[in-house]
């Protein structure tokens, strides 16, 4: 913070910044941070050396500690279980009324792990190359080695649990291919991989919870952090059936509260999914990082109307089997089946030879946007690629394909009222997922001590794009394995006084949040809150989605806090705040969704390359394809929060490659 | 479409309830049952009154948050989730009755919202494998049998969402708790607490106040993920085992 300069986002034409920039400026530059933790050293050795290095509380001691776990995730419910499984007394929260009911249980089609079983050439070292490169060279060797380590543990960790993963005659696992890489990987448990690996955790929960270790909360939504002497000490919540707001004291936060994808309004992800708790904490003192990383998957089935609350994901997995294709003339309107070979256009095979139809996610989506952009797409507005199945059919049988992918095509089935077994699937991307999130150093912790962040909530493995069943992955390392070992260490060196109920922090805390909810009571306009959202969805996928410009990121920026304006004096919230009021809920989220979204706008901004999720229209190569830009980027953009009127702060993070030398990726 | 919706009102627990009639138009047969829910709470917001609220999260027929009693069904018309259910499957000017799980051991706590923490509580008496972290050998260190595999594959599948308690004249949770006893007792992994599993959370399935069975099937025929009626009968199997093992 000692070195701030003011700073337009565009160097390359400030003139023009100077025009249409506001009279502030957008942010200002503060001192680099570093990822302190992370041992150097060989990147093998590392998590080993960390781990030695980490104090140990004496197991009698634990129960003297409280440890606050927000989420029930796969990042949540497995740190949770395994915390009480090592002596902590453990408080839990989720807004479902079940902690089985996370979002992670929609996660489909599987979840890595550097086994070798096939014997196919993969290693630890392979699936940490294949996550440094598929995340576009933006993510931290160190922590990228370490879940490629720990990816063998989980499965050990999930078949002991009874994760009943797919296995073959022998009763060995079966594995299959995710985009972006050419081993067989992926363990997967038919098309809810997510949904058993869930499970499994909360189960594991579920038996601390009975025993008394795990005090659960469930329905009941933090809208607050209490930062006490400099630390994270407690949270502020809301019984989300009685509306009575209580705290929550500990000797350390974990927040395992997902991504912020639904900042989009439609996207993937499930319905109550939001963004308040990172942006509370943000607000409190927690560096936000990459927010603009985020994923937009190839293979979602198309919005049918206006009406459309969310978007369904068809699993990448059918990428392995499915041929995607648009037809070669622009406009046709023939069924699919109607258009011959020579007349379909396989781009994805055709553009990326090696690869094909298994191109990373970021690649995918943009390809089936250019298609479509150019008048090839298919289906209501020609916002649509065919997924095809004809093929597979042919090659394995009907009841093989059914073995593999039958619920999803059901589901395809129930939602579209078509028939994917006789006529190709129509495909089209969507909002899924924010490699972006609370910035953490190598042992999980934000910039505020006794602060830690897991799983999708955090920004710290998958660079600026994501591989496919990675997510799974990373979450279930964080919980179960790293963060147990680090918050060990947090906890043996911080001296922790008891923290009063009656700390001034606790009691500012409570009353901001009061005020706030009693705030979005009181505006009584006319707007619903959901028309906000769908509005600034709108806003965003336009200008800070699938491609993005400067002008474009521009007119989002003088847009958003219009809006925000306009929320607040129009937003209409019936009924009180004591009582379940799940309008009010939303109204809450919404107002955090239109603070994030414009620190998105303005990170997509200042990052003047195209990388991963993030692709800039300035920063291309000649034929098209994302050009990053490493003498000026090669860093994680780490913003702090400096209040709600003023320009935040830009702490870069350098990225070192030590192991894994940048090149452009090349999938062709 | 238009259509005329009877939907049932209640402020809170243990409040009094009533079935209380709207009107909602400007439905597509692509709408899902939840977004033509959401119309109708979006036009009561804007006339300033309570919209019915509902549990609901990921819209893909796999958290089990949802579920109504649609027409006096589990889910309404079709074998799937209420997030699931699509409007082609009513007609213009159809009237529709929507209502909450009726159970004893889900009790009301508002409009279409139920407690169901009651399931909850059934797994941690017992639906898990102990497995501390770290303490895991080698995944191929025991090879399981397809056959077993996708045994417990089916029977994990349950979301969870009460239909089969819903949809059983007595209330009954046979089905649920079977579905997670017979994944867990079918696997190799689960065998060293195979009895006290299935005494645990049969114990806790009638403390929660769940009604017997009396193989009426309902809940088999309303679950959306197509849990096995059998696996009631093989829990009852291991239960009995158990109980003639179990030290008096
Ligand atoms: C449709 C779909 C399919 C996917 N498929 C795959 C896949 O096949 N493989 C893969 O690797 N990844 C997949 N992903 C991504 C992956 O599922 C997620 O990234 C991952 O599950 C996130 O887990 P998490 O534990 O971080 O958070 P979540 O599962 O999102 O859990 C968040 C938790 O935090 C709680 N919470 C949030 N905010 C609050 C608050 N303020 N107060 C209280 N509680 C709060 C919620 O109640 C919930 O319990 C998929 C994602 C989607 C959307
Ligand atoms: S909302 Fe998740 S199953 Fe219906």
């Amino acid at each position: 913070m000692k070195h701030r300069t003011a700073h337009t986002p565009s160097r390359t034409a400030p003139q023009t910044a100077a025009r249409t920039a506001p009279r502030t400026p957008r942010y200002s530059v503060g001192s680099p941070i570093a990822d302190t933790k992370a041992p150097d050293g060989p990147v093998e050795r590392r998590w080993d050396q960390r781990r030695f290095e980490a104090r140990l509380v004496n197991p009698a001691n634990r129960r003297k500690h409280t440890v606050i776990v927000v989420g029930t995730g796969l990042a949540g419910a497995s740190a949770g279980a395994t915390l009480a499984e090592q002596g902590y007394r453990v408080t839990q929260f989720c807004y479902q009324d079940s902690p089985r009911r996370a979002h992670s249980i929609a996660a489909q089609g599987g979840i890595n792990a550097a086994k070798n079983y096939r014997n196919d050439g993969d290693s630890v070292r392979r699936l940490f190359y294949d996550t440094v490169k598929g995340g576009d060279f933006r993510a931290r060797e160190s922590n990228v080695h370490r879940l490629a380590e720990i990816s063998v543990e989980i499965i050990d960790q999930c078949v002991a649990q009874g994760v009943p993963f797919a296995r073959e005659y022998g009763g060995l696992l079966d594995t299959r291919s995710f985009g972006g890489v050419q081993v067989s990987r992926t363990f997967y448990a038919r098309g809810q991989t997510g949904q058993q690996l869930l499970l499994g955790a909360y189960q594991a929960l579920s038996r601390q919870i009975a025993a008394g270790a795990v005090e659960m909360h469930a329905r009941t939504e933090m809208l607050d952090l209490v930062v006490a002497d400099g630390r994270a000490r407690g949270i502020v919540a809301r019984d989300l059936v009685t509306g009575r707001i209580s705290t929550h004291l500990a000797d350390a936060v974990v927040l395992a509260t997902g991504g912020y994808g639904n900042v989009f309004h439609l996207s993937t992800n499930a319905k109550n999914s939001n963004a308040t708790a990172v942006w509370r904490a943000h607000r409190r003192g927690a560096y936000f990082a990459n927010p603009c990383f985020t994923q937009i998957h190839p293979t979602c089935i198309p919005r049918s109307g206006d009406h459309q609350s969310k978007l369904t994901l068809m699993s990448e997995s059918l990428r392995n089997d499915g041929r995607i294709w648009v037809p070669k003339a622009r406009g046709d309107t023939r069924p699919p089946e109607r258009i011959p070979e020579d007349e379909r256009d396989y781009y994805l095979e055709r553009i990326y030879p090696s690869f094909g139809n298994l191109v990373p996610r970021d690649i995918a989506s943009r390809a089936a946007k250019n298609v479509c952009d150019a008048g090839q797409g298919v289906g209501p507005g020609g916002q649509g690629v065919y997924l095809d199945f004809a093929d597979a059919v042919a090659r394995m049988g009907r009841e093989a394909v059914e073995a593999k992918y039958g619920n999803l095509f059901e589901m395809y089935e129930r939602i579209t009222a078509e028939d994917p077994y006789r006529a190709p699937m129509r495909i089209y991307p969507a909002i899924h997922y924010t490699m972006g999130g609370l910035w953490v150093d190598y042992d999980l912790q934000t910039t505020v001590p006794g602060l830690f962040a897991i799983g999708e909530a955090n920004f710290s493995d998958h660079g600026a794009n994501r591989l496919g069943a990675s997510a799974l992955m990373q979450g279930l390392a964080d919980g179960y394995f790293v963060l147990p070992a680090t918050l060990n260490d947090y906890l043996a060196r911080a001296p922790h006084q008891p923290v009063a109920d009656d700390h001034p922090a606790v009691a500012e805390a409570v009353a901001g949040t009061e005020d706030r909810l009693n705030l979005l009571l009181a505006v009584g306009g006319d707007r619903t809150p959901d028309s906000f959202h769908r509005e600034l969805g709108a806003l965003l996928w336009d200008e800070c989605g699938m491609s993005r410009t400067e002008a474009g990121l521009r007119k989002a920026l003088e847009r958003i806090p219009e809006l925000r304006e306009e929320f607040w004096r129009r937003v209409r919230v019936p009924g009180g705040g004591a009582q379940l009021n799940q309008s009010l809920e939303k109204a809450n989220r919404i107002a955090d969704h239109l603070e994030l979204a414009e620190l998105m706008c303005l990170d997509a901004l200042h990052r003047e390359e195209s990388c991963g999720g993030h692709f800039r229209e300035e920063s291309r190569t000649e034929d098209g394809e994302a050009r990053r830009d490493d003498d000026r980027f090669q860093y994680v953009a780490a913003w702090e929060f400096t209040g709600p009127a003023s320009a935040p702060v830009l702490h870069r993070e350098q990225l070192a490659f030590d192991h894994v030398h940048p090149t452009q990726r090349s999938y062709a | 479409m238009r259509l005329t919706l009877r939907v049932w009102r209640q402020t809170g627990p243990g409040e009094p309830g009533a079935m209380t009639e709207y009107q909602v138009s400007g439905i597509v047969p692509e709408m899902s049952f939840l977004e033509m829910l959401d119309v109708l709470n979006e036009e009561l917001i804007l006339r300033g009154e309570d919209p019915v609220a509902f549990d609901h999260d990921c819209r893909e027929g796999i958290c089990g948050a949802c579920g109504m009693v649609i027409n006096g069904q589990a889910h309404g018309p079709e074998r799937t989730t209420t997030c699931q259910l699509h409007m082609r499957e009513f007609g213009d000017g159809d009237t529709i009755d929507v209502e909450p799980w009726r159970a004893a051991a889900f009790p009301v706590v508002k409009d279409l919202v139920v407690d169901r923490s009651a399931f909850d509580r059934i797994i941690g008496a017992g639906g898990y494998i102990t497995a501390p972290t770290g303490s895991a050998p080698d995944a191929h260190a025991v090879p399981v049998p397809k056959e077993a595999a996708e045994t417990a594959f089916e029977n994990a599948e349950c979301i969870g969402c009460g239909a089969c308690v819903a949809a059983c004249p007595n209330g009954s949770a046979m089905l649920f708790t079977s579905a997670k006893v017979v994944h867990l007792n079918t696997l190799p992994q689960g065998a060293p607490e195979r009895e006290s599993r299935v005494l645990g959370m049969v114990g806790a399935m009638d403390a929660e106040g769940f009604g017997g069975c009396t193989n009426a099937g309902e809940c088999a025929t309303a679950c959306p993920k197509g849990i096995p009626l059998p696996s009631i009968a093989a829990m009852n199997r291991e239960y009995l085992r158990a109980a003639r093992r179990a030290p008096r």
